[in-house]
């Protein structure tokens, strides 16, 4: 299944691998965070790229001290109105400074593109065929457009409301 | 009044755009009605038994008289001519087309209103004291903090899928307007021991079928820690607040369960490592948006107008209706004003278009250009010079809005019930009614005195029955309407939830009931005494006596 990632549609190089296959000849597993808490000796001191699937009941403090040993964390969205992940995406980013890959897996539609940018998210799982793919990635263009303005810090870079009246405020001070 | 300036704008006209587009996809087929729900849902669009209906954001009940007029026009042109304002200070239409929103959401957008987050499982439409920054007793005017918590929430990226709705109310005085304690979050502005003031924090109160009077987290929060505060309670709540249950998924379930102290501990956890970051708004904006809340131009009055006295002398309907529409201005030679949309016989809340427009012209010609909607479903003109109560009054009795019954047993809050509400287990609409005539005389509801009676249609209890000194719940028993009576309930600071007084009545029965429980309170009254006191005094024993005897 692909990605929207940074704008663009992508092959997603990672595969969530369950807990009862092994990993050997994987190049980008992805594991639950059942197998990386009990995980053998192996997994920890594996070598290679490493993801992790972060039920959305867990706190992420639960994972704070691992978080350099993960390149992808992926956070899920059971169903598109169970917000849960938003919050721990802002967690990640905010709190832990979690600075790998976050994406946005299970049902992800349109709607939630730009909360989840807003939340931190890098990466996005897009379902159906190459024409839903297609307008996923149409959808995603037009999700980052719609609104210019947020009205409240989050996890991305855009500058709320409050941060340009400010600038508005000291421009008119030094003019 | 607070007025947008081209960041409030852009959000607001981007966001009727962004609606525009949601609203053509399910019209094309692209989004299907399960995906749709949820997204119109917190643009305020409902489903409802006949057709589409809009809910539109007031927020914190006020709004001028362009404003006013708007709703008026809006009124006329996409709906049947007529209005309904809501406990949360909202309108509702309930004949808007669906593919007419978006112009409608565009005219709102002109006048600086919308229809954002007035449902869906987000934060909703903030509400405040309907006579705030008039009423004598307040500390603040928490219209200020309540723009701010408008702006915060708006399109909240993190709290937009919360697990159920949010409702914030925020009141400047100890004497509760605003029903704070049955909200999710109710903020109370009070001095602490220095002079600061701050928040009393209230968290999980709620009415529904599991009501609950909320308990206080925090003593005295200070005011530039609000919104990092708030981001913490949010935080907890969309965490940790059950999904897997409709009936159990509001802040006020979690604060039960775990308990408020354990709650306030993990809230106080999170917002240490959330203070004094980036949500913490620099002074000078704080003093920008407060600006827009400073007093209108008072003039220096007497505490007395001879004229309006010599009215009131003259004038015995007059009188009357000063008894009960009229309250204490912080300003000598003003008055608060309400406007009743309880008038007999009529849809508590409902405004025609026309009345609506005669509204924003008495405004304008003397309210200081502002009106404010209750939470009780009416209408407030907060500045009116006393010399001009007389002229409004009789502007009002032409508009069919002279109704002299405020706080009495007519002024109820009733729910949409059945006859619009697709949750609905009976009528409310007609209940109102029939009470409202049964004491249509004036002078008898004025002998009875304060009764504030609430009516829901089923246990959503959007008609606030728990805390209605007398409430009125309808239940559906095998097919046919029943209600079930709860009596002691306040939605004020000394907030309380009903007590059920017996076997639900039948639709035939129920205004005998009420009558009855009217009746029993006028003989055992003590002198001056009102009838939420009595019954705290007596109890339910006596009323019940009255109800069931013979039964």
């Amino acid at each position: 299944m692909p990605v929207i990632k940074d704008g663009r549609l992508v092959e997603d190089d990672w595969t969530f691998i369950p807990d009862f296959l092994p990993l050997d000849e994987v190049a980008r597993p992805v594991v639950s965070l059942a197998r990386w808490r009990d995980g053998d000796c192996a997994l920890r001191a594996r070598n290679g790229r490493l993801g992790l699937r972060l039920p959305n009941d867990t706190d992420p403090a639960a994972i704070g001290a691992d978080l350099d040993r993960f390149a992808l964390i992926e956070l899920e969205f059971p169903v598109f109105k169970d917000g849960r992940a938003y919050s721990q995406a802002r967690l990640l980013r905010e709190r832990h400074g979690y600075r790998g890959e976050l994406r946005a897996v299970g049902e992800v539609v349109r709607d939630q593109y730009f909360f989840l940018e807003r939340c931190g998210f890098d990466s996005v799982s897009v379902a159906g065929d190459k024409a839903d793919q297609g307008r996923a990635l149409e959808g995603w263009y037009e999700a980052m457009a719609e609104i210019s303005v947020p009205m409240q810090p989050a996890a991305d870079q855009r500058p709320p409301a409050s941060s340009l009246r400010e600038r508005r405020r000291a421009a008119a001070v030094a003019s | 009044m607070y007025r947008y300036d081209e960041f409030d704008s852009t959000l607001v006209n981007e966001r009727v755009v962004q609606f525009r587009g949601q609203v053509a996809r399910r019209l094309s087929g692209e989004l299907d009605e399960d995906h749709f729900k949820p997204l119109r849902l917190m643009n305020g669009l409902y489903l409802q038994l006949h057709a589409y209906m809009l809910r539109v954001a007031i927020p914190y009940g006020t709004l001028d008289s362009l404003q006013m007029r708007r709703l008026a026009r809006i009124a006329r042109v996409y709906d049947r001519g007529y209005g309904h304002f809501t406990t949360r200070q909202n309108i509702q239409y309930n004949w808007p087309k669906l593919a007419e929103v978006p112009d409608l959401l565009a005219e709102l957008a002109e006048v600086e209103m919308h229809a954002i987050q007035t449902s869906g499982n987000c934060i909703r439409n903030v509400t405040a004291d309907h006579f705030a920054g008039a009423a004598a007793d307040e500390v603040e005017d928490p219209r200020i903090h309540a723009e701010i918590i408008r702006q915060w929430s708006t399109l909240h990226p993190e709290f937009s899928f919360l697990p159920r709705k949010f409702k914030i109310a925020v009141t400047g005085a100890a004497r509760d307007r605003a029903a704070i304690k049955v909200h999710d979050i109710g903020l109370q502005l009070r001095r602490d021991a220095a002079g600061e003031v701050g928040f009393r924090v209230i968290v999980g109160g709620g009415q529904g079928r599991t009501p609950m009077i909320g308990p206080t987290i925090r003593e005295f929060l200070p005011k530039a820690d609000l919104l990092s505060y708030l981001e913490a309670i949010l935080r907890v709540y969309n965490r940790l607040g059950r999904r897997d249950n409709l009936f159990k998924a509001r802040i006020k379930i979690l604060v039960a369960s775990v308990g408020a102290d354990i709650f306030a501990a993990m809230v106080e956890e999170e917002w240490r490592a959330l203070r004094g970051g980036s949500l913490d708004l620099p002074a000078e904006e704080v003093a920008r948006i407060a600006a827009y809340f400073a007093p209108p131009p008072f003039e220096n009055l007497p505490a007395q107008d001879t004229g309006f006295e010599a009215m009131r002398f003259e004038d015995r309907d007059f009188a009357r209706w000063c008894r009960t529409n009229l309250h204490v201005h912080k300003q000598p030679g003003y008055a608060i004003l309400s406007i009743s949309l309880k008038p007999v016989g009529g849809v508590p809340g409902d405004a025609t278009a026309e009345q609506m427009e005669a509204v924003a012209d008495l405004a304008e010609r003397y309210g200081q250009d502002e009106i404010r909607v209750s939470h009780e479903q009416n209408l407030v003109l907060p500045h009116v010079r006393l010399r001009d109560v007389h002229a409004v009054w009789q502007g009002l009795v032409a508009a069919g809005l002279g109704a002299a019954n405020i706080g009495l047993v007519s002024d109820m809050i009733s729910c949409p019930g059945l006859d619009y509400c697709n949750l609905a287990n009976a009528r409310s609409i007609p209940v109102a009614q029939r009470i409202a005539t049964r004491f249509a005389d004036l002078d008898r509801q004025h002998d009875i005195g304060e009764l504030k009676l609430k009516i829901s249609g089923c246990i959503n209890a959007c008609g606030h029955h728990h805390v209605g000194h007398i409430g009125i719940l309808g239940v559906d028993k095998k097919g046919r309407e029943f209600y079930q009576i709860t009596l002691g309930g306040s939605a004020g600071e000394d907030a309380s939830l009903g007590d059920i007084v017996g076997p639900a009545f039948s639709y035939d029965d129920v205004v005998d009931a009420v009558e009855s429980l009217v009746e029993t309170y006028l003989d055992l009254r003590e002198e001056g005494e009102l009838f939420l006191d009595a019954y705290r005094r007596v109890g339910l024993a006596p009323f019940k006596e009255a109800l069931y005897a013979g039964h």
